[in-house]
């Protein structure tokens, strides 16, 4: 089974260099997609079911469309960004690459990973996932809701046109009217 | 099902600690060097998707649902953001027509 894990790794990790590398914002969408099936492949093999098929539904189908709605509405498809210059890139990689190596350099020398106590190979299916969450976190859950409405009526109004221009100086008694 | 409960126990949990290192890097490194507003915005998201399936990983391993529950809240907040996000790079195309990071520098003022 192990080879199962290694095939979807390199799956994962190649997209994600994909998605940082190309060009093209539409090519980096596709490797992001592609990475996150691999990625709900982890996660059927970790058993976590449920998070297998939100994973698919909320990122590949909802997520990423509206990604691909917006590059091709906005006609975004151009290759016109600029190219950092040497120096930038080379910092950013170095950056990263350090972070990686402490944080592996940490994993290796200094956190244990215990094993688990007794093994419920259950855990992530639907039924325990649900009762979990309409038990000890109802309340998370429904304040989420609550985050979802300020996220919709946020979007609506950053994304709406202004329907006339502000003016510029009040105070002066002149209120421009204009008539749809 | 057999063959999948199994794979949790072959697969020892230093591999997915190492592969989430490597997806949160490659996804800092693409933040980090990139101008382009919309591919920072992907590469949050595969750093989001690496603390996800570490979160998932030890959720499994030590038999604990609570941490699923956690990767549901943080997809929840991660849609959230990602529409937020969204509409605020519209705002910038439609404003200073470009979505070159660097266009909003003067927000540091």
């Amino acid at each position: 089974m192990l080879y199962l894990f290694y095939i979807f790794a390199f799956i994962s990790v190649a997209c994600a260099i994909s998605v940082v590398a190309s060009r093209s914002p539409v090519n980096s969408v596709i490797s992001l997609i592609l990475c996150f099936i691999s990625i709900a492949g982890h996660y059927i093999l970790l058993n976590a079911q449920f998070l297998a098929v939100v994973h698919i539904i909320v990122y590949t189908g909802a997520i990423m469309v509206l990604f691909l709605f917006v590059i091709m509405l906005l006609n975004l498809n151009k290759a016109i960004e600029p190219r950092k210059s040497l120096l930038g890139r080379v910092a950013a990689v170095a950056a990263a690459g350090i972070f990686m190596l402490t944080m592996l350099g940490a994993i290796k020398h200094g956190i244990q990973v215990a094993p688990g106590a007794e093994f419920n190979a259950g855990t992530g299916l639907v039924k325990s996932v649900g009762q979990s969450l309409f038990g000890p976190f109802l309340l998370p859950f429904e304040i989420s809701s609550v985050l979802f409405l300020s996220a919709i009526i946020g979007a609506v109004m950053l994304g709406r046109k202004e329907a006339s221009p502000r003016p510029l100086s009040g105070g002066e008694g002149q209120i421009q009217q204009t008539m749809p | 099902m057999k063959e999948i409960v199994t794979a949790i126990q072959v697969v020892p949990m230093e591999h997915y600690v190492v592969l989430s290192m490597i997806l949160f890097s490659i996804g800092l490194a693409g933040a980090l060097f990139r101008h382009n507003t919309i591919i920072i915005l992907m590469c949050l998201e595969l750093m989001f998707n690496s603390v996800n399936l570490l979160l998932t990983a030890f959720s499994a391993h030590h038999s604990d649902p609570g941490g699923q529950v956690f990767v549901f809240f943080i997809m929840l907040v991660a849609a959230a953001e990602v529409t937020v996000g969204l509409a605020i790079l519209v705002m910038m195309k439609r404003n200073v027509d470009s979505i070159d990071i660097n266009q909003l520098s003067r927000l540091k003022w």
